[in-house]
């Protein structure tokens, strides 16, 4: 019988970001859309999933900065709904994201007369991230370890593991997934729960959890 | 017990892990922190907490003052104000004046700087000492703690000359920074809830602080502190108290701020403020020393939630002081206030006194709502206006920075 290849443990990572101002400003819809176009792709990353790791509220009226700018700014609360409405998990590609928002400013650009303006002091800042990820030097061996291991991870991790992983693994998946699909289909169920989850309308600490639960559930009946 | 087994017991030992870890790249660099004064001021504040708690995380950090003669002072006073956009002119002879302090400084801290894995650089009294260093050996980081959205050009001019030839500068908001040909990196101030400013305190002393001013403990309280300038708007504050005391008679205020002695304006202010209150009992008006940090705890752990109605704000500290200790703040909608009161949930933004007034009776008429947002408050500064959180923003950019300009950084 051929012996089965040895899976690598699962390494547990950290990361934490650094804000970095990329010196683009925009007052109005137009000069937003004019920024979208050109700015660093790590810009639209950044106001899409950076809130995550940064000073912000658990409980956001909307999940992209740029909604948020156009309600509070400009007063447009039906872009800001198209805007708010776009999950970035459901884009492979950075720039396939970009062009989804520019294509919905361009299409309110396309229905609007004039031209709202914000304030000097509240124009919207393109910021982006620089990421540092390191090692924790905790390795898990088996799958089972999960359970135990996940409650006590920090955002960081959850973030590196639960949102990053998904523009770094070539299927656009958590490295959870990633690594019990290593496994054959040994873990289908437990990876078809993992799937179920979406990590963009929930914080850091609420995705602990819904994974917490998820690993426990399935290790309290399958203790394999 | 160590400081960080201190802030574990606030933040959680997980978030002392992270710095610990995060840190461990950085064991054994030599970083060095330049301003100009150790007392006094939010750079020296900031700096007596970070010094130990890079030194506890296994860097060699040393923290170097400058100091110089009155026209150095003079000098960088104006650049203070020039850079928050007031037009100044600046004479050479203090232009000279501040380029030799920086030229002296050089030659004395010379072997620290040159040998420094990381030297920060804060504001612009040490600005000038980079190009006393052509040879350095690692990284510089300009440090600006001052809101420069709007910096007067001819100054900021003279002065993005100096500070344009650093590896990286950080500022405390986007709002705040001016583009630089160098890594522009943003990072919030923080609190530190083990300073006198932020413990805890027992009953005794709260009811102690009430008693010493007069302020009936039964009465609902509301309380501002900040210094006596025009833009905290202290008069919109009174303005505001006067129409809620309409509806609610009992509420008390207390506009509690620093001496003015040496300030000309700060006088006026404060006698506008006199004339405001008009002998009213219950606005009570203190002067307080600078040192009176137990005395503003105990006062803002009194009051029933807090003001800070500014109409420009740097970034607003005062604002994360109530909030940790679980109080609602009506703030003006401007600044760093902007990012710590999440409007309807942590407290109020307003830009009128009426907007600040309805505020006020919509607290005191519900208060189990007053309860659950300054609960909110309190949690939010846990997780982003702590310390420990400006400590990881600082670690993790040295760790960027030593370790190359890419997006991303791999480390192990």
């Amino acid at each position: 019988m051929a012996e089965q290849p040895k899976i690598e443990p699962f390494a547990v990572k950290d990361c934490a970001l650094s804000a970095i101002a990329t010196g683009r400003r925009a007052q109005n819809l137009r000069e937003l859309r004019d920024g979208l176009l050109t700015v660093h792709p790590g810009s639209i990353y950044y106001h899409f999933w950076g809130r995550l790791l940064r000073p912000s509220f658990d409980d956001p009226e909307y999940n992209n900065d740029f909604a948020s700018w156009v309600r509070h700014r400009l007063h447009d609360v039906k872009l800001a709904e198209r805007l708010g409405v776009i999950d970035p998990a459901e884009f492979g590609e950075i720039e396939a994201l970009r062009q989804e928002v520019i294509d919905v400013i361009e299409e309110r650009l396309d229905e609007t007369e004039f031209l709202s303006w914000a304030p000097r002091d509240h124009q919207f800042h393109f910021i982006r991230a620089q990421t540092v990820v390191f090692d924790t030097r905790r390795r898990l061996r088996h799958p089972r370890e999960l359970a135990a291991m996940v409650p006590g991870l920090s955002v960081g991790s959850i973030y590196y593991h639960a949102v990053d992983a998904r523009r770094r693994e070539p299927q656009g998946v958590d490295d959870f997934h990633a690594w019990l699909a290593r496994f054959g289909d040994r873990y289908a169920d437990l990876s078809a729960r993992l799937a179920g989850l979406d990590p963009y309308f929930v914080t850091l600490t609420e995705l602990r959890d819904q994974l917490s639960s998820i690993f426990a559930d399935y290790f309290k009946g399958n203790g394999q | 017990m160590t400081i960080l087994s201190e802030y574990a017991g606030v933040v959680g030992e997980d978030v002392v892990d992270h710095l610990r870890q995060l840190a461990a790249p950085l064991k054994g660099m030599k970083v060095v922190h330049v301003n100009s004064t150790r007392q006094g001021g939010g750079v020296a504040e900031i700096l007596s907490w970070l010094i130990p708690l890079q030194r506890e995380l296994g860097m060699e950090a040393r923290w170097e003052v400058i100091s110089g003669k009155n026209e150095f002072y003079q000098c960088t006073k104006h650049f203070h104000n020039a850079l928050q956009g007031n037009p100044t002119l600046i004479a050479d002879s203090l232009l000279q004046a501040y380029e030799a302090t920086n030229r002296d400084a050089a030659e004395e801290l010379g072997p620290v700087l040159r040998d420094a894995d990381v030297v920060f650089i804060h504001d612009p009294q040490p600005a000038a000492l980079l190009k006393h260093f052509p040879a350095r050996k690692g990284k510089w980081i300009w440090r600006c703690h001052i809101d420069a959205s709007h910096p007067y050009r001819p100054v900021w001019k003279y002065l993005r000359g100096l500070v344009a030839g650093y590896d990286a500068s950080i500022f405390s908001l986007a709002d705040f920074a001016q583009m630089l040909p160098h890594t522009v990196y943003l990072v919030p101030p923080s609190i530190d809830p083990l300073s006198e400013k932020n413990m805890e305190l027992g009953p005794e002393e709260i009811h102690g602080a009430c008693a010493r001013f007069d302020i009936d403990p039964a009465r609902p309280m509301m309380l501002q502190v900040s210094r006596f300038d025009r833009f905290k708007d202290p008069i919109g504050v009174i303005e505001a108290y006067r129409q809620a005391t309409a509806f609610i008679p009992a509420l008390q205020l207390v506009l509690a701020g620093g001496g003015a002695s040496d300030d000309p304006e700060g006088e006026a202010v404060l006698a506008e403020v006199r004339a405001a209150a008009q002998d009213d009992p219950d606005i009570h008006i203190l002067l307080l020393p600078p040192d009176a940090h137990r005395t503003i705890n105990a006062l803002q752990r009194a009051a029933d939630f807090v003001l800070q109605k500014s109409l420009k704000e740097g970034f607003g500290l005062t604002v994360a002081e109530a909030m940790w200790k679980g109080k609602p703040v009506i703030g003006g909608d401007t600044g760093g206030i902007r990012l710590q009161v999440i409007n309807h949930h942590t407290g109020f933004l307003v830009n009128s006194p009426e907007g600040a007034a309805l505020r006020i009776r919509y607290l005191l008429h519900h208060r189990e709502k007053l309860a659950e947002m300054g609960g909110k408050a309190r949690e939010f500064v846990r997780q982003n206006f702590l310390t420990t959180r400006q400590l990881r923003e600082y670690l993790t950019l040295m760790v960027g920075l030593t370790h190359g300009a890419e997006d991303r950084v791999r480390l192990g």
